[in-house]
């Protein structure tokens, strides 16, 4: 049986830099609406979102998208 | 330097690496595409970077690449509607993204929502946009979005997973947003001209 045991430095140093890519960052976008995202989830979106403005867009739309919906409903 | 530090030292670079992008490619769109490809591969080879040089020259050399890349790639057909309609898993080959996971089309400016929610034309596009989605996607994305049903609702009402929830509504949102930039927004600046 395989004990857990926690992760080797290099490995963790690995997940915690990891950077995501504007298709990983899109899909984090459209969860973020409908839930919170999990800690390492956030991280890595804000480290990608302060240096794409192609991200920054699209996550604007998706607000712009959910406000003109809410006011179909109105 | 931590990450943060890093992260303010190459974006200071940015109108720098845009300047000499526009020069080579004559091409403002395709140079911040190639400027954010440039950032987004530096950030990621963080450890490469040993200093022996300074950053703006290292920079420098991941850009070159960069636009060599893009000189070739130039040839790009636009992405058509009807790709986007398959019900396909989502790992599949994605026309809005290139291979590396880039945005092939860059998204656009869409200004301020208050501007076109006063007009009556743009919820008669983003109607028709929405009755052009797959049946199944147009009626969870009502359920979140205009009933505000949360997900866990959604889910236990049609007994799918949260995990297939947001594949539907990810979908749902990245076809509705394609179909206003080519039915709304591309025209937008039309539009403001007209007397």
């Amino acid at each position: 049986m395989s004990a857990r045991r926690t992760p080797s430095f290099p490995a963790m140093w690995h997940r915690l830099t990891h950077v995501i890519s504007c298709k990983e960052a899109s899909r984090l976008l459209s969860q973020s609406q409908d839930g919170p995202l999990g800690w390492l989830e956030r991280a890595r979106l804000r480290a990608h979102l302060a240096l794409c403005q192609m991200c920054t867009r699209f996550a604007a739309q998706l607000r712009y998208m959910r406000t003109a919906m809410h006011r179909l409903r109105d | 330097m931590d990450a943060a530090a890093f992260v303010a030292e190459l974006d200071a670079h940015r109108r720098y690496l845009l300047r000499v992008a526009r020069l080579q490619l004559r091409d403002a769109e395709l140079a911040e595409d190639v400027v954010q490809d440039t950032l987004l591969a530096a950030l990621k080879a963080r450890d490469g970077y040993t200093g022996a040089s300074t950053v703006k020259t290292w920079l420098t050399g991941i850009l070159k690449h960069k636009i060599v890349d893009a000189i070739r790639a130039r040839q790009r057909a636009p992405v058509p509607m009807a790709q986007l309609d398959e019900e396909t898993d989502l790992d599949d080959f994605d026309p809005l993204f290139k291979e590396n996971g880039a945005w092939a089309a860059r998204p656009g400016d869409w200004g301020d929502p208050e501007a076109a929610l006063n007009r009556r034309q743009f919820f008669d596009v983003m109607e028709l946009c929405l009755d052009q989605l797959p049946a199944k996607t147009a009626r969870v994305f009502i359920m979140r979005e205009v009933m505000d049903l949360d997900t866990a609702e959604i889910c236990k009402e049609l007994s799918i997973t949260a995990n297939n929830l947001w594949v539907i509504l990810y979908r749902a949102r990245m076809a509705l947003r394609v179909c206003l930039e080519q039915k709304w927004f591309a025209g937008a600046a039309e539009r403001s001209a007209a007397p």
